[in-house]
This record gives C-alpha cells, sequence and structure tokens, in this order.
C-alpha cells in the first residue's frame, strides 16, 4: 500500500521524509561531522579527499563540491544538515536558502525585507500565478 | 504544588543570535525585532518564574540521523550550548532542574506520550535564542530550564493534535509536584518560513496572524489542522508551529479554567528568512 504524501503537490519544496532521509543518511552524516571544528579544518584542506571518506554517492559528492544545494536535497539531503556546510563557507542561513531560489543575494534580500515571497500562486503545482 | 502561570510563544530565528552576539541590536534592520521583546524582558523580570518549560526543536545538533526521537525530555543538570558549525553562542550554561523532569517524564509516559529521556544533549539556537529574546544578555540565565525538544526535522513530524493533548498531558504532571513551584512553558519556532527550494523565503502573514487568533481563542479547533495546510500556507518550515500547541495545550482553560489574558503580542516581518510572531498568555 502506498503512502498519502500530499506535500508532493506544494511547488518548490522537497519535504525530508523516511524515503529522503534513507537516501540521504551519509550526505546528512557527512554534513554533521562539519560541526567539529577539526572537521571543518580537514575539509576545507581537501574537499574531495574529506567527501571521499562517506560512502556518499558520486552524484551527492559532486552536489556538494559544486554547493549546489537543491541537488543536495533531491538527493536526500536535509537543510538543516546542509547548514552545516555553508557554516563551514562562512555563510548565513539568509545567503544558504537564497542560493536555492534563482535569485541574487541581494534580490533575496530585498524580498525578505518587503515581506518575503508571496503566498499567492505559490500554494500548489498548477496554480496559476 | 507546582502551577503553570503563564505560557510564552517565539520565534526562534538563528540570525537573531548572531545579531545579539555581534552586537548588532540597534542596526535599522534589527530594531523593531528586538523592540518586540521589550516589554517580555520587563515582564519575565516582574514574574519571576522557578523554572522554564522549554519546548523547541533540535536543528540536527544534538540529534543526527543516527537517532531522532519525536518527543525527548532533557532530564540532566545542566546543557552545554551547541557549535553548530558557527562556533558556540556566547551564552550561559542552562541548568536544568532534574527532579522536576524527572517527575514530568514518569508522569507523562503513564499518561500514554512515549518521551525519550536525555541525560547529556548540547542544546542549539532553538533553545537559546528565545531564552536570548526573553532574558536579555545575562551572565546566568534567570532559572533552571527543562528542555523538550521535538522532531520537526525529519516527516512526519508529531500532529499539531498530539502536540496540544501532549501539553494537556504535561500540564497535569507539573500540577501534581509537591513543591510549590511558578512554573512558565515556552513554545518556540515558526512562524512562516521556508529555507529550502525554489520556493525559500516564503512568508504569510495573514495566515500567521491569524494562526495566533486561533492559538489565543480556539486553540482545539486549531489543534485539528492538518499538517499539509502548515507546508503550503506557511513553508516548510513552518511546521514548527505545531511545538506551540504544547504550551498552548498546557493552559488552564483547555481543562475548564478561565481564559487567559494576553499580556503581548507581536508580529514581524522579516528576521533573516522568517516571520517572527512572540505572545505572551498568562492563566487566570
Amino acid at each position: 500500500m502506498s503512502l498519502d504524501k500530499p506535500y508532493k503537490d506544494v511547488p518548490g519544496t522537497t519535504i525530508f521524509d523516511a524515503d529522503m532521509s534513507r537516501q540521504g543518511y551519509h550526505l546528512n552524516q557527512f554534513c554533521m561531522s562539519l560541526m567539529k571544528a577539526e572537521n571543518r579544518a580537514r575539509f576545507k584542506a581537501n574537499e574531495r579527499a574529506y567527501l571521499d571518506e562517506w560512502p556518499m554517492t558520486e552524484e551527492q559528492k559532486q552536489a556538494v563540491l559544486d554547493r549546489d544545494l537543491n541537488r543536495c536535497i533531491a538527493l536526500g539531503g536535509n537543510i538543516y544538515f546542509l547548514a552545516k556546510i555553508g557554516a563551514t563557507d562562512g555563510k548565513s542561513f539568509q545567503q544558504m536558502a537564497g542560493s536555492m531560489t534563482g535569485m541574487t543575494e541581494d534580490q533575496y534580500r530585498d524580498m525578505m525585507v518587503k515581506g518575503g515571497r508571496s503566498i499567492e500562486g505559490n500554494r500548489s503545482i498548477g496554480e496559476k500565478k | 504544588m507546582a502551577r503553570i502561570t503563564a505560557s510564552v510563544y517565539t520565534s526562534h530565528v538563528p540570525a537573531i543570535g548572531a545579531a545579539i552576539d555581534l552586537g548588532k541590536t540597534g542596526e535599522d534592520y534589527w530594531k523593531p525585532v528586538f523592540a518586540g521583546y521589550d516589554f517580555s524582558k520587563k515582564w519575565l523580570k516582574e514574574q519571576k518564574p522557578d523554572v522554564i518549560f522549554l519546548v523547541f526543536n533540535d536543528h540536527a545538533t544534538a540529534f543526527s540521523l543516527e537517532m531522532i526521537p519525536t518527543f525527548a525530555i532533557g532530564t540532566a543538570a545542566e546543557f552545554t550550548p551547541a557549535d553548530e558549525g558557527w562556533g558556540p553562542r556566547p551564552v550561559p550554561k542552562v541548568i536544568g532542574h532534574p527532579r522536576l523532569a524527572s517527575h514530568i517524564a514518569q508522569s507523562v509516559i503513564q499518561d500514554d506520550f512515549d518521551l525519550t529521556i536525555v541525560n547529556k544533549m548540547d542544546v542549539d539556537h532553538g533553545l537559546t535564542v528565545p531564552l536570548s529574546l526573553v532574558c536579555g544578555q545575562v551572565e546566568a540565565w534567570p532559572c533552571p530550564v527543562i528542555p523538550f525538544a521535538v522532531n520537526v526535522v525529519q516527516y512526519p513530524v508529531p500532529s499539531g493534535r498530539r502536540c496540544f493533548m501532549l501539553g494537556q498531558a504535561i500540564r497535569r504532571a507539573i500540577e501534581s509536584y509537591d513543591e510549590p513551584l511558578n512554573v512558565q512553558i515556552w513554545g518556540t519556532g515558526g512562524m512562516s518560513h521556508q529555507l529550502q527550494g525554489p520556493r525559500a523565503g516564503l512568508i504569510n502573514r495573514e495566515w500567521d496572524n491569524a494562526f495566533l487568533d486561533r492559538l489565543i481563542k480556539d486553540p482545539d479547533g486549531l489543534s485539528r489542522m492538518p499538517h499539509i495546510d502548515y507546508v503550503r500556507e506557511a513553508g516548510s518550515e513552518g511546521i514548527e508551529l505545531v511545538m506551540w500547541l504544547i504550551a498552548r495545550g498546557a493552559m488552564s482553560d483547555v481543562n475548564g479554567g478561565k481564559a487567559p489574558t494576553v499580556r503581548h503580542r507581536f508580529y514581524h516581518v522579516p528576521a533573516s528568512n522568517t516571520a517572527v510572531g512572540h505572545l505572551i498568555l498568562e492563566n487566570n
């Protein structure tokens, strides 16, 4: 029997459910390791070598190297875990969130100051703008 | 007997913690956020709670994917502020209340809520930012704090209904404790925000304010709202708001008492990616 996943209909959104968690386990645990200062230093010194210590897929590793957070999420990453990569890079949560929207950092910041992204047209896939 | 005197609700954005720690609270961007907590700081000093029961969520800090407890109660003597990747926040250690926490754990588990008991846990911004907002920059937090962590990271998170019922069990537990303690219960997280994907930056001011209205006047009805409404209307991380229903469920009107007094209500957009909501309800 399949599970009901009504959240699949929300545009531009990936819900981190048990299926995603299963796919992203090693990717997210790699992110978790960056909470230790010595691991952040080792990762920064040689990103590829550090990633190779983890049983992640090649796609996941490449997405991390590219800092492509949308791709990381599609491959099972969760934003609270991925945030550790941003923290290692010295990025704020706003910079990380903005990087997934196709907007520049300034455009995203301005949108937030003006009240954020409107809900109109963003409730469900196929909803008319 | 211990009693719950008030409940406090607030968002817990990490950038707010950074603004406090880096001395940016006077900047134009941040001034209106902190102004919303001026009343709360005075109020807390007058209230002098003996214990704060603080409902928050861990953001992949204490709990990785190795273990994901749905509800976890901190029964330790103290909790250290976590290094979330930016280095630990320069805030005081959190002193627990092991005796009351263990009492609540025993009572609530016997009341059919399967809590995870945690004796070692670093606490992240989810817990320390609300304390900073309401207590200010202090050498020591004003009273012991019982951390209560709720899983809102891996879906499915507990339903609003389950959280509301749990709050009621927590009230029963606290009221059966044989020491005359003034206990506050805080619900944190939210309001509307989405931190991921092309829809990041979503804010829904109308929905947030309707949530505040219903939290005050119709918490029972509000607790029946399905998850999908939070995700669709308040963003994927807006689901954190289910935690507010734990604090609300612990208020006495839910058990036939008088309606609480709204001592303070505040709403502001934005703090970083998030809508900031804040409410103080006092029991009568």
